[in-house]
């Protein structure tokens, strides 16, 4: 029993936001039956450039940003000691990326990672955490946007396959600021992300990018919200998902709330699933609520469709075997999301990666 | 020396109300440097004809054979024929989202002549492929058929077939949807690769206007699923004077 004296609710899996995870398979991290882990594993790659810092502060020292009604995100924020706290000053241009990774991690015991991000005003930069290994996982990644800055977090869910990670990636964007997110998800037992957004002053414009692959038996959950507090906000969701073997199962859920305040709001959510072979299943919930018709777009889309017959027959027709063809269709499907990370050698890694989860379906 | 043989080809295709017969016994024989005009009125069956040999899962082979120099093509999959030797330029080519046409093109080479083509002479080979066609170079990176109008997609069509050299080529309602000027470029094309590679073509058409720049050999007028009078150039100028009427009204 872990030493936590939450009083959250302990979810049933009838609630809304529980009703697909398949809570016995989270090691406990959703009703506190797991063993605390006094790890910390989020590490910096190579040293921080001029204007960053990267440290390990005492939980007393950092202030909450964000509320949460998720369990899991509210055990984290009880539970961690410290926090890991990414800082890049105003101003500060990065031309290269900064790389967070995790260390050896384990399943035995629950590490309850509390990260934060800060951009300064007008500060521009990518930050790409790679998650690799077997881990038992809970995280909340506060990523707050001071005003006209420019961020691209790109985390990557490159897991081994027993782990279990749930966690939430909650971007709090002010006034001018840019933020876009690439989410990839292709390893783990069970993975659940929640990719959430506040928007916090006007002008402000977001991209939550994702893929997924899932094959036999995994199970990946993204769950978005975007809340458009503020007037004059742009959101865009844009999630690829691809699915092969039996009980694979993937879940995407796009909650965008404009409030009555946020008048001049555009937002378009999209959700795409490739179904690769029979026995898997593909949930795709958008979700659309509005308080204000003064807006100047909303809408949303989700289709969840097999093989094209006729894009297989034409490169098919072209000499190229069946399973080039569909390496290529699917290389093809991910690309437009791909491409957006911006790193050659991560790109390559990952769509090697999923030619991996294809030939494995393929297997089966 | 090549030669594709048709012989008695029947196809079905499945509709609501079951199996419906749409060729009724097809023969045919194209050999290399020859080219063949298939002729007739919207409905007759000439793609029918076009995508049954390529291999289009759609239709059911219910009769007769088709072979390539002698082999079975109707035993192969799809990928199997074109590695024979055969190509098929398609009238509504599909699109491939995220697939840039660089990489299609090399996939395809690469599958076609059994190993991957040296990058050096390769890229050369792609640019003068393109230029021949009036293709501009940011073309390459483009996703294939993705946004491509209508002249574009005929364009990359004759491209890949000056680039993939097959021994057969059938060319379906290649000038459709084409203007003065891309007709004659893309005329242009299939004239060069029957020059270059001693091609042979099934050319398919509605219209007449096409064999004003590919001159056929042999011109087969199609109705109903089948060929019903064959001859040669003179039987085109016949068509375009008279029109399908007498066929249709048989």
């Amino acid at each position: 029993m872990s030493t936590l004296t939450t009083n959250y609710l302990t979810p049933t899996g009838r609630e809304e936001a529980w009703r697909f995870t398949p809570l016995k398979r989270l090691g406990g991290l959703h009703n506190g039956t797991f063993k605390l882990a006094t790890r910390n594993t989020l590490a910096l790659t190579g040293s921080a450039p001029a204007g960053v810092t990267f440290e390990r502060i005492g939980r007393e020292l950092v202030s909450a940003e964000s509320a949460t009604d998720d369990v899991i995100v509210g055990r984290i924020h009880e539970a961690a000691s410290e926090i890991t706290v990414l800082k890049i000053a105003a101003n500060t241009e990065l031309a290269e990326p900064i790389s967070l990774h995790r260390l050896a991690g384990g399943l035995m015991d629950a590490e309850l990672s509390r990260v934060q991000l800060r951009i300064g005003a007008n500060a521009k930069a990518t930050v790409i955490i790679e998650n690799s290994g077997d881990h038992l996982l809970a995280e909340d990644i506060e990523i707050i946007c001071e005003p006209g800055s420019n961020l691209t977090v790109v985390s990557l869910q490159e897991w081994d396959s027993k782990t279990i990670h749930a966690g939430r990636q909650h971007a709090i964007v002010d006034r001018d600021a840019t933020f876009k997110s690439i989410i990839v998800t292709v390893g783990g037992d069970v993975v659940r992300l929640l990719p959430t957004v506040e928007f916090k002053g006007q002008g402000a414009s977001v991209e939550l990018l994702g893929v997924y692959f899932a094959t036999a038996g995994q199970f990946f959950e993204h769950r978005m919200f975007v809340d458009h507090l503020v007037p004059n906000a742009k959101s865009r969701v844009n999630y690829k998902g691809a699915l092969a073997g039996q009980d694979a199962h993937t879940v995407w859920i796009g909650d965008v709330f404009i409030r009555a305040a946020a008048e001049g709001t555009d937002t378009y959510e999209l959700n795409r699933n490739l179904l690769l072979s029979d026995g898997a299943r593909a949930d795709s919930v958008p979700n659309l609520e509005i308080e204000t018709g003064e807006i100047v777009g909303a809408g949303h889309a989700s289709t969840t469709g097999r093989f094209d017959d006729e894009q297989l027959f034409y490169l098919m027709s072209r000499g190229i075997a069946v399973e080039d063809a569909r390496r290529l269709v699917v290389r093809g499907f991910f690309n437009e999301i791909v491409s957006e990370i911006g790193n050659a050698e991560i790109q390559d890694r990952l769509m090697t990666r999923i030619d991996q989860e294809l030939e494995k379906a393929g297997a089966q | 020396m090549s030669t594709l043989e048709i012989r008695g080809l029947k196809v079905s295709v499945d509709t609501e109300n079951g199996p419906v017969e749409i060729l009724k016994g097809v023969d045919l024989t194209i050999k290399s440097g020859e080219t063949h005009a298939i002729m007739g009125p919207n409905g007759s069956g000439k793609s029918t004809l076009a995508y049954s040999i390529a291999g289009h899962p759609k239709y059911q082979i219910t009769g007769g054979t088709v072979t390539l120099d002698g082999v079975d093509l109707l035993d192969m999959t799809v990928d199997e024929r074109a590695r024979a030797g055969l190509f098929l330029a398609m009238q509504y080519p599909v699109e491939v989202p995220g697939v840039s046409v660089s990489n299609f093109l090399r996939t395809a080479a690469t599958a076609l002549r059994g190993e991957a083509p040296k990058l050096r002479t390769w890229v050369g080979e792609v640019k003068s492929a393109m230029s021949a066609l009036s293709m501009d170079p940011s073309f390459a990176e483009r996703n294939v058929n993705e946004g491509f109008s209508g002249g574009e997609k005929k364009r990359h069509e004759i491209m890949q077939l000056e680039l993939l050299k097959p021994k057969i080529a059938i060319l379906d309602e290649t000038d459709s949807g084409l203007d003065v000027d891309a007709l004659r470029i893309v005329s242009e094309g299939v004239v060069r690769a029957k020059a270059d590679n001693d091609l042979g073509v099934l050319l398919i058409t509605h219209y007449t206007r096409i064999l004003r720049y590919i001159k056929p050999d042999f011109v087969h007028v199609f109705a109903d699923g089948r060929i019903v009078e064959e001859g040669g150039p003179e039987l085109a100028e016949k068509l375009e004077a008279n029109g399908y009427a007498e066929y249709v009204s048989k």
